[in-house]
């Protein structure tokens, strides 16, 4: 009627930039590593009740697979040599989600063996405060991390070797 | 004959089988286990050193987080060896509750066990059914306590506060129905033939190696050492429940399976008595040098504030000497050692973590074993990384 659609509803028209953050966003795979009771409370974001995959996340176990790292705990000194390596590791594009108090600053342990919060090694995309935070709270720190991936600009371009991917000013 | 060589592998710090940041240095000969060494102290926090800076009072969340998948055990041993030093007297109502909390905390800790353990020999399912049920007891957890998991919920003398309105009708529905998950867990793995060949015959420590490492809880009740503190040295009034302690016969990694499958279903039953036996009363010792004064006296007279005050900033001084005092957590035997020089710290609180203990078994149960049943040993020994290097 009217307008002839010779292609009928089978085209959707978008940014290339667009198209590209959709995917990455909608297809965030985060590397299992858990570091202390945070890991437990991502364990049952994961599990049935509040079940992860509606989202598109997959934990995976190595990091070569993995593009988001889950700062699930406390990081001591012995610790974050591991956690800069397994972070080299990812393949680019990757982000980084501080979970809990002790990963955004140390939380309660202010000691000798304590890392004051994990953003002194690793450029952190989303802090989630809590002790541990509820998995509600990890599930609203995804979707924050979701948005800010599609505000992305030149994701497209940056992975075909166009310039640096650009991130939304804050 | 092919001349063979020794091939050192690490596994871990970041390993999804190693139950949090344990590192192992594993030796193998082809696939075969000739020695393993645990390194750890990938997440030691100082958790004693930072108790000799705090009050009695503040030390109870830092308990919390050292067995964080049994936080209130955790919270029962320190009050009770500071209760043992301070000489004070609970309530009759705040043991039972504690008792009732400290079961709930054990299913808790054994669900999180069973689902990881099946995860990690392939049986995922068990791992989703068992953390349904988990969310239960978190549901209660936050109930009283306002935590899922960080409960801080005990309080030297007592509890933070009572029980809130429907805790009995939350804890009757979990104890009629878990009985029946439990069978559903049983009906997956017992006579699963994959879990029987991974497990019968995995991780054998005869009974005399058990007693000669320290091994406690059910990882020395699996090698048929009858040996529970609860009975054997009872405290809270776990004198007054009527509960089997059950004890393997194999010493392998099936036994110490159905071992804690056992337990699960007897702390169902202690908690089930000591629902019956609840009756009202107060829940926190007529102490006013230790305990916090009831919450309306702090909010609407000023001598009340001022108590508060006090015991908040100050602390309360406790008298010069040393206790020891174990419970039985989950995972075994845990221990606090308080010195007190009579302040209102503590000189000295030394832990004894059952996880870091029974972890030494691990080379007599591994060697000579194949490396893929290796993971089947972490997940029977039910280690947690927080308490081992606190």
């Amino acid at each position: 009627m009217g307008v002839e659609q010779p292609l009928g509803d089978n085209i959707v028209t978008a940014s290339l930039d667009g198209l590209v953050n959709w995917a990455r966003k909608s297809s965030i795979w985060p590397m299992t590593f858990g570091l202390a009771c945070c890991a437990i409370e991502m364990m049952a974001t994961g599990a049935a009740k509040h079940d992860l995959d509606r989202f598109g996340i997959i934990f995976r176990a190595s990091p070569r697979q993995a593009d988001c790292i889950i700062i699930a705990g406390t990081v001591t000194k012995k610790m974050l040599p591991v956690i800069k390596t397994v972070y080299e590791q990812m393949p680019e594009p990757k982000w980084v989600i501080a979970m809990g108090a002790c990963a955004c600053s140390g939380g309660v342990f202010d000691t000798y063996s304590v890392v004051q919060g994990i953003d002194v090694a690793l450029p952190v995309d989303v802090y989630i405060p809590g002790c541990p935070p509820r998995p509600e709270a990890l599930l609203f720190g995804l979707m924050k991390l979701q948005d800010k991936i599609g505000k992305e600009r030149n994701s497209f371009g940056s992975a075909i070797g166009l310039g640096d991917r650009l991130e939304p000013a804050a | 004959m092919a001349s063979t060589e020794i091939m050192t592998v690490n596994m871990g710090p970041q390993h999804p089988s190693t139950h949090g940041v344990l590192r192992l240095v594993v030796e193998l000969d082809g696939e075969i286990i000739k020695k393993v060494t645990p390194h750890i102290g990938y997440l030691h926090r100082g958790v004693e050193k930072l108790s000799e800076h705090r009050t009695y009072h503040q030390t109870i969340p830092l308990t919390d987080r050292l067995d964080y998948l049994a936080p209130m055990s955790n919270n029962l041993g320190y009050v009770l060896a500071v209760e043992k030093l301070l000489g004070i007297e609970v309530p009759e109502r705040a043991q039972t509750i504690r008792v009732i909390m400290a079961e709930l905390t054990r299913l808790k800790s054994h669900l999180v066990w069973i689902a990881c353990h099946a995860l990690d020999i392939g049986a995922m399912t068990v791992f989703l059914y068992a953390f349904r049920e988990r969310e239960q007891v978190m549901d209660l957890y936050e109930m009283v306590s306002g935590a899922r998991m960080t409960s801080n919920f005990f309080r030297v003398g007592g509890l933070s506060k009572d029980v809130p309105e429907g805790f009995t009708a939350a804890v009757k529905e979990i104890v009629d129905t878990f009985p029946d998950r439990f069978d559903t867990y049983e009906g997956l793995l017992t006579k699963n033939t994959i879990w029987l060949q991974r497990t019968i015959g995995n991780g054998v420590i005869s009974a005399e190696d058990a007693i000669d490492y320290g091994i406690t809880g059910p990882a020395l009740r699996g090698s048929g050492v009858d040996w529970d503190l609860r009975r054997d040295n009872p405290y809270s009034g776990y004198d007054k429940y009527d509960f089997k302690v059950p004890v393997g016969e194999n010493c392998d990694t099936f036994d110490r399976y159905k071992v804690r499958l056992v337990e699960m279903r007897e702390a169902v039953k202690i908690i089930k008595q000591a629902l019956d036996s609840l009756k009202p009363g107060p829940v926190l010792a007529d102490e006013p040098q230790v305990c916090y004064p009831p919450k309306e006296n702090v909010y609407n007279t000023i001598e009340g504030l001022i108590h508060h005050f006090k015991i908040a900033s100050e602390g309360f001084p406790v008298p010069e000497g040393e206790v020891y005092q174990s419970v039985e957590a989950p995972k075994g035997e845990l221990g606090y050692y308080l010195v007190s020089d009579g302040g209102t710290k503590p000189y000295r609180m030394r832990i004894r973590p059952p996880s870091f203990v029974n972890l030494q078994a691990i080379e007599k149960m591994a060697k000579g074993a194949m490396i893929a049943d290796l993971v089947a040993v972490i997940g029977t020994l039910d280690i947690v990384l927080g308490e081992i290097d606190r």
